[in-house]
């Protein structure tokens, strides 16, 4: 791994470009790659530059919660893998890790993206649970955002398995996943006085601060989280949303 | 018997290269029995009877007399703790660190604080890898401004080049100042540091292809 | 009924398509994917670095540490994330499968980190993970006695044969799978394990398969090693 000290990032920047050579606001070459699993109901594998991610959809039965009798259930749970970088270490999912997952939850649950209603099965009895497993396979920065695409993928490309006489049969997958919306992650990092759309390793080491807004095809916005230990100025949290509405449109656009 | 892999062969681990007697193993190969294996991914090269790897992988193995870049990761009351990128840390000692008189009671950190990078040479290595740096020595420095870049150490003879002939050009060419360590770490500082990073990258990539110098002449646009 | 003819139409001796690729993950030291049929393995290697807690090192040489994990999604059944009996069993017997062929006195103290990923399994995937697994220890330039090769033989019906698939494994007139990881430069066996019955001649018979599928695996592994390091341009 190359040390890129704070100093030298900013040296750069002031030259007006990016240590890559992108522009300020311009993600990574980003490339997605679905069904690398059969077993899976749905799934895909995102890179977004050197960073890759996998997701996996599975459908399991169980009971739906008691306030909402008629409605499937989402689960997302993410592992960072130690293969993935130096710096992950084995064990449960640590803070980053659950941080991860549920900014993908917040996402796919605030957009009302999967139609849970129509995963009911028999009503306060049996519901398809959603389980979507988001796995790190390299961490070259901005993690949070090939995660949500590529939980976006495996949701898109899923199929419900037939469920006869009490039992699921993975063999026989039918019907598609009912998907309303597409929402996508946008992540913007701010180091010294400049927003960098999609940081790459070192951007996001040397933030200040980080903020990551889902938005959906209506322009609307589903989700936030604000990251890093620094703050962010109002001024830029509507550069960041403008960046983000124009970002999650090409991104969409890979989805279809 | 004899030979069986000629040289400037590529070898993977396992292989056979020589049979018998005749053959010496140098670095990169083991004798087992009556055979000559590679240990490594490597090119053959024959040096009489001896038989070496020229490897094209692998961590950065310390040797008595190598320029490193390290970066000091602590200290105590007899020096400094430095990362080399060895699976163990370095020590240089206060004696080594520089020719000035170091008073008992000094403050270590008003010669090299945490996080700074040095280049300095490798004095002595124990059977348990603990390792002595010094940095008495020719060109030997605390490493200010500039960027640190990785590179296979396998790759650095091919980035300094015959008698210094690549890095010389590499100097000039991105008017950088740039000093490589044989544990793989390069520093670079000058306006045109990333030219000079290109240029690494793509010696690091292409080290095997013929005609590399040229392309690295044309790409720093020389003549 | 014997099992004259197998259901993916393959000769008894022949392995499914095999494709491997060294460099996957680029922030390793060391990676490598390997699929076999269905079974899609991907491995890192991260080291030699320095190893805590301390009490662990071993001044006399490295130490290897492998984690082979399935994704919940590389089967039917969801696995539920995190370590399981089947997977510590399974870390455990691919080190002892990866360390005859691997010289560690050069990293006292130090450990040698392999983590080994089934993304999608159709049976085999201890022998993926071990082929995938000795690549990125070759790409990561640790120094390696020889390569590691792995495949399960075993029997189904009654018929000896190599590489055994999901529908295989389940076979309900009887199967028996036995999985083998080789040195192949002396044909020496590092892991060898059997899960149901044969008779002592049938594991003879079986070994052979093995020696056999494990050469043409090595073969798959040197031009792997190749691709990566374009030698193939130069030859």
């Amino acid at each position: 791994m190359d040390n890129i000290s704070r100093e030298y990032l900013i040296k750069t920047l002031e030259k007006n470009r990016r240590m890559d050579g992108r522009k300020l606001d311009e993600y990574r070459n980003i490339e997605i790659e679905y069904g690398i699993s059969k077993h899976a109901e749905g799934s895909a594998r995102v890179r977004i530059g050197d960073t890759e991610v996998l997701a996996g959809v599975k459908l399991e039965v169980g009971e739906p919660f008691p306030d909402k009798p008629n409605e499937g259930t989402i689960i997302v749970n993410s592992e960072m893998l130690p293969l993935s970088s130096d710096e992950f270490e084995s064990g449960p999912p640590g803070a980053d890790s659950i941080e991860l997952a549920r900014v993908v939850d917040r996402a796919i649950r605030e957009s009302n993206c999967i139609d849970l209603k129509k995963l009911c099965i028999i009503e306060k009895e049996k519901v398809w649970i959603v389980l979507i497993d988001i796995y790190t396979i390299n961490n070259a920065g901005n993690l949070q955002d090939a995660a949500c695409l590529a939980s976006l993928a495996a949701l898109k490309q899923a199929k419900i398995p037939e469920y006869k006489d009490e039992k699921i049969d993975y063999s026989k997958r039918k019907d598609k996943l009912p998907l309303t919306s597409l929402p996508v992650e946008c992540t913007t990092v701010k180091v010294n006085n400049f927003l960098l759309s999609d940081p790459d390793f070192y951007e996001e080491r040397w933030n200040d601060a980080r903020l990551t807004i889902a938005t959906t095809e209506k322009n609307e916005i589903c989700a936030m989280q604000k990251g890093g230990s620094g703050v962010l100025s109002v001024d830029d949290v509507k550069k960041i949303i403008e960046i983000s509405l124009k970002n999650g449109k090409s991104l969409r656009e890979k989805l279809k | 018997m004899g030979l069986i892999i000629k040289e400037k062969e590529f070898v993977i681990p396992g292989d056979v290269i020589a049979e018998g007697i005749d053959y010496l193993p140098g670095n990169g190969v083991f004798r087992d029995g009556d055979q000559l294996v590679a240990q490594q991914i490597g090119i053959v090269n024959l040096d009489n009877r001896l038989i070496k790897l020229v490897p094209l992988t692998g961590a950065y193995k310390p040797k008595i007399g190598d320029v490193v870049i390290g970066q000091v990761v602590n200290m105590g009351f007899n020096g400094w703790t430095i990362d080399i990128c060895f699976s163990n840390l370095a020590m240089l000692s206060v004696r080594d660190a520089t020719s000035d008189f170091i008073d008992k009671k000094a403050d270590l950190s008003r010669y090299y604080d945490f996080d700074d990078y040095i280049t300095a040479k490798v004095l002595n290595i124990s059977k348990s890898n603990l390792i002595d740096l010094t940095m008495k020595g020719h060109g030997l420095m605390k490493l200010k401004d500039g960027i640190i870049i990785d590179v296979s150490p396998s790759k650095v003879p091919r980035i300094i080049g015959k008698q210094g002939s690549m890095i010389t050009m590499l100097k000039n060419l991105s008017n950088c100042k740039i000093s490589v360590g044989q544990n793989g770490k390069v520093w670079i500082d000058g306006d045109n540091s990333g030219k000079a990073i290109e240029a690494i990258k793509l010696i690091e990539k292409e080290s095997h292809i013929p005609g590399l110098t040229e392309k690295i002449e044309k790409m720093l646009g020389g003549k | 009924m014997v099992y004259s003819k197998r259901i993916d139409g393959r000769k008894f001796d022949e392995l499914r398509e095999i494709e491997a690729k060294v460099g996957v993950v680029k922030s390793a030291d060391g990676s490598a994917m390997f699929r076999i049929g269905d079974t899609v393995a991907i491995a890192a290697v991260r080291g030699p670095r320095d190893l805590y807690p301390k009490f662990m090192q071993n001044p006399k040489k490295g130490i290897l540490r492998c984690n082979y994990n399935m994704v919940s999604f590389s089967v039917d059944e969801r696995i539920r994330p995190g370590p399981s009996r089947r997977s510590r069993e399974i870390s455990l017997v691919t080190e002892n499968a990866l360390l005859p062929a691997l010289n560690l006195e050069e990293f006292p103290n130090a450990v040698v980190d392999v983590f080994i990923e089934i993304i999608q399994a159709d049976a085999g995937t201890r022998c993926a993970g071990i082929c995938a697994a000795s690549l990125a220890l070759a790409d990561a330039g640790i120094p390696m006695r020889d390569m590691v090769c792995a495949v399960s033989v075993g029997k189904v019906g009654g018929k000896a044969l190599v590489d055994l698939n999901k529908k295989e494994e389940d076979y309900e007139e009887g199967s028996s799978d036995m999985p083998v990881a080789m040195l192949p430069r002396k044909n020496e066996i590092s892991l060898l394990q059997l899960d149901g019955d044969m008779k002592p001649d049938d594991i003879d018979g079986c070994l052979k398969l093995a020696i056999k599928a494990c050469k043409k695996i090595s073969e798959i592994q040197r031009n792997a090693l190749m691709g990566k390091y374009q030698m193939e341009k130069e030859n």
